[in-house]
């Protein structure tokens, strides 16, 4: 066997491959519906905080500056570590999956609400002051008027932050969730073959490089001209 | 509940060890962002060179490590290359997927600041006797770097977070030794410790950017 086909048969070898690809596609949809709940619920988080913060009531906003803080500082992997072997010794004990999905919506609740709350400073109080003059109510004005703007600021800087947090998904193995990466380990070390791994890195690309590309798009379609 | 998190004796016990992981992030952390710098500043140099047969390869390459995981990346080198004969260590591996990885990050930054060197500059320079590397070095590139400084901070930050990826793969590094710690004395404290000199080194860093962040959006508009 010369050498470019013993690294196929190592790299790609199509028998392990058939054997672990229903493995690797149940990491699949256990990375997809990790990925949409933290998505999800992430940036409803950082909307929801980020709006209770131009409620402008001081103490309340020590303490969504200081939780926004703390999960920019910490690096999602320790969060989740503390989350799956530190709770359980205070009572609740979060599955594997749990820990994951709460500790990155945690991270990405805070990474969004920052720029959420940019988005909605940088708009000017004139505009503020004109809407509620006009009659518009606080709400109308924040849904109607500021938050449209503020939105259109805040896309880029949010589809490339979204993106490099749901990747993390890959942490969750760690704590023993069995999404792409985990299941393709444990085919590693069953077949003693690194097929399964290469097959795991060819679905992260499936996965994610369309949203890359199309965050591409997106961010320069919302581009502001110079 | 003291007693469980922040218990004094285990603290007392943990802390050598603690230490000891504290440093070896901060040299790890010495060590992957000048890699991921330089190998941003590569990309970015090789991408203005305006041509289509550098610019797309480049701009694939940068999205495919957008989109790669960099944790996957790190378990190919480190289980995956065993099998080709090349044993690595979890340390080397480290420092090739930070390379590759917070590279194509870094490039991406340093490319919007070039971008954003008018081409004038260019022009001028070149026009005063200066060659095209020279115009790039002392022209372009200062004025790049400035211009993407909070975007280069930010992307540090990032990185050194990143580095706690090396306790997958038994790089001794501050969350590796909290977790040794952890498992020993069965009690989560070393962890509580870990978390806390992570967030006491990085919130002065959190700060600094979120008001450059504030003043950068501010002003766009």
């Amino acid at each position: 066997m010369g050498g470019w086909d013993r690294f196929v048969d190592t790299f790609f070898n199509a028998k392990v491959m058939e054997k672990y690809l229903p493995d690797i596609l149940s990491g699949v949809v256990v990375t997809i519906e990790l990925a949409l709940l933290i998505v999800v619920s992430g940036l409803a988080a950082g909307l929801a905080l980020a709006l209770l913060r131009s409620l402008g009531v001081r103490p309340l906003n020590w303490l969504i500056v200081f939780v926004v803080d703390l999960f920019r500082s910490l690096p999602p992997l320790v969060i989740i570590v503390l989350m799956y072997f530190g709770l359980p010794y205070a009572g609740p004990s979060p599955s594997g999956f749990v820990s994951t999905w709460l500790s990155l919506a945690l991270v990405l609740m805070a990474f969004s609400e920052e720029i959420f709350w940019a988005g909605i400073t940088s708009i000017p109080r004139g505009q503020w002051e004109a809407s509620r003059s006009t009659g518009l109510s606080y709400s109308q004005t924040l849904f109607n008027v500021i938050l449209p703007q503020a939105f259109r600021l805040t896309i880029p800087p949010l589809t490339n932050r979204t993106i490099a947090i749901t990747k993390g998904t890959a942490l969750g193995t760690v704590v023993a969730v069995t999404e792409i990466l985990g299941q393709a380990s444990s085919a590693v070390s069953n077949s003693y073959n690194p097929s399964p791994l290469m097959m795991g890195a060819a679905a992260y690309i499936v996965l994610f490089l369309p949203v890359v590309v199309a965050a591409r798009w997106i961010e320069a379609k919302f581009a502001w001209k110079r | 509940m003291i007693q469980t998190f922040f218990n004094p004796e285990i603290i007392v016990a943990a802390w050598p060890i603690v230490l000891s992981g504290l440093w070896n992030t901060i040299l790890l952390s010495l060590i992957v962002v000048p890699l991921g710098l330089l190998g941003g500043l590569i990309l970015a140099l090789l991408a203005s060179i305006h041509h289509p047969l550098v610019r797309w390869p480049l701009m694939a390459w940068v999205d495919f490590f957008r989109a790669f995981p960099p944790l996957v990346l790190l378990v190919l080198l480190f289980a995956g290359l065993p099998f080709a004969g090349l044993e690595l260590g979890g340390f080397a591996c480290v420092a090739i997927a930070f390379f590759l990885n917070t590279g194509a990050y870094y490039g991406e930054i340093f490319r919007a600041g070039i971008d954003s060197v008018p081409n004038g500059q260019v022009e001028a320079a070149r026009s005063t006797g200066l060659g095209r590397l020279q115009a790039m070095r002392y022209v372009v590139l200062p004025q790049a770097v400035r211009n993407v400084l909070p975007d280069l901070l930010s992307n540090t930050l990032e990185v050194v977070k990143l580095t706690s990826l090396g306790s997958v793969v038994a790089v001794p590094e501050l969350l590796y030794e909290a977790r040794q710690a952890q498992s020993v004395t069965y009690n989560p404290t070393p962890i509580v410790m870990a978390a806390v000199i992570y967030f006491l080194i990085l919130w002065p860093v959190v700060r600094l950017l979120s008001r450059l962040e504030n003043r950068a959006l501010a002003g766009r508009r």
